[in-house]
């Protein structure tokens, strides 16, 4: 067979299918990962869903709405999820952890409903987000040492998360595609609505 | 996007679908614990009840059109998860398999009819039959202290069936396709009177 671009796309998207498919050990729930304690506050917010998924829900509203939206949470964010942390570092409890269905309801919700909220009050849960999920992280970490550091790592990759699917979604003009935001919204409300499910439940069983 | 431009795309998310069907990594596993992505994920799907009702609502709209085409996706979900939110915490609801089986005819027959009904009548029935669905799939979910990877699963596999209902719906722009697309509503209705004549057994 002669070598064609053809070809070579064939071999990278086999070169690609291969390695996906190539089973490997979940290493999950790791307490550090020898990189130091700010990469593990960074790899803490990739692998904990209940972090993740309300910045990138606050992203995808900031980008919903526009790039000055977008500035601000960029900024806002991370700062209030460091300030947040730094007070659970200290004084912290985990027994906030079974509300974070709400981050999931409310950000998801106006994700869906595209919802025209104004700058100001973007401000105010932009900043009750990072404080609250900040100060869920600082409560948990605070058995470890350097949980400062651990915090700065989560700050930043809040940073980098939200910078990501800001700019992402701001410049979508199609139709399809604004409606592919919101169905991702709508999911991540119906995720929140379950988790609260599944918070009456334990409560009741 | 014309029929044959929806068959290129399902055909290359073929690998995707193959991808979501590969088995767990089993790391962790606790007794009790319902925190798997992959189990959520395939509980949807495990179902031919579930799954024939969930492409026949893609199909319908699709078959209607924008705004429904859009508007359906999103509003399932939130009005599935409230279903599920009653199943998980408890409260009765009687007759769902029946509203199940139901929910295949009546779809299945909107799309084989082309009914076009008002926006709000279609958003009312599918919202109506989604809460049979989600009540479903909320009593039987495995007992767990965290279902957050569960619920995504769960409803993002939701989602992959409107999604691939919606693809196949897209064919409806062609006279054949639109004849694949009411046979595919008649086929869905038939499914729902066999699942119908298994709840009253």
């Amino acid at each position: 067979m002669r070598w064609s671009p053809a070809c070579s796309r064939r071999s990278k998207l086999l070169a690609g299918a291969g390695g996906v498919l190539l089973p490997v050990t979940a290493v999950a729930h790791l307490p550090t990962i020898g990189l130091g304690p700010v990469y593990d506050g960074v790899f803490h917010l990739l692998l904990s869903p209940e972090d993740l998924i309300p910045v990138i829900a606050l992203a995808l509203l900031c980008g919903q709405r526009g790039a000055p939206y977008g500035r601000r949470a960029l900024w806002l964010v991370p700062l209030a999820w460091f300030a947040g942390g730094l007070f659970g570092l200290f004084v912290g409890n985990n027994h906030g952890a079974a509300l974070t269905w709400v981050s999931f309801l409310l950000l998801g919700g106006l994700v869906a409903a595209n919802a025209r909220i104004s700058l100001r009050l973007l401000t105010a849960l932009a900043a009750l987000l990072g404080c609250f999920h900040g100060y869920l992280d600082g409560a948990g970490i605070n058995r470890f040492d350097d949980g400062g550091y651990a915090l700065l790592g989560l700050s930043l990759a809040v940073f980098v998360v939200v910078a990501l699917f800001a700019s992402l979604v701001v410049p979508l003009r199609q139709q399809w595609a604004r409606v592919a935001v919101r169905v991702a919204g709508s999911w991540i409300a119906a995720s929140g609505l379950l988790m609260l499910g599944w918070a009456l439940h334990a409560a009741h069983y | 996007m014309s029929p044959w431009r929806a068959l290129a795309l399902l055909y290359r998310l073929t690998p995707l679908l193959v991808l979501c069907h590969a088995s767990a990594a089993e790391a962790h596993i606790q007794r009790g614990e319902g925190v798997s992505f992959v189990s959520g994920f395939r509980h949807p799907i495990s179902g031919l009840d579930h799954v024939v009702a969930m492409v026949a609502v893609g199909l319908w709209g699709a078959q209607l059109g924008a705004p429904a085409i859009w508007v359906l996706p999103v509003a399932f979900p939130l009005v599935m998860a409230c279903g599920g939110m009653l199943g998980l915490i408890g409260v009765p609801l009687p007759g769902t398999e029946l509203g199940i089986a139901a929910s295949a005819i009546l779809l299945g027959a909107a799309v084989m009819l082309r009914l076009r009904p008002p926006l709000a009548v279609a958003a009312v029935l599918v919202g109506f039959f989604a809460i049979f669905h989600g009540y479903a799939h909320g009593s039987e979910l495995p007992p767990g202290e965290n279902g957050l990877l569960y619920s995504l699963g769960f409803v993002i596999a939701t989602g992959c069936l409107h999604a691939i209902g919606i693809i196949i719906g897209l064919l409806n722009r062609g006279p054949w396709g639109q004849r694949v697309v009411r046979a595919a509503g008649a086929a869905i209705a038939v499914t729902g009177l066999f699942f119908l004549r298994e709840a009253i057994a």
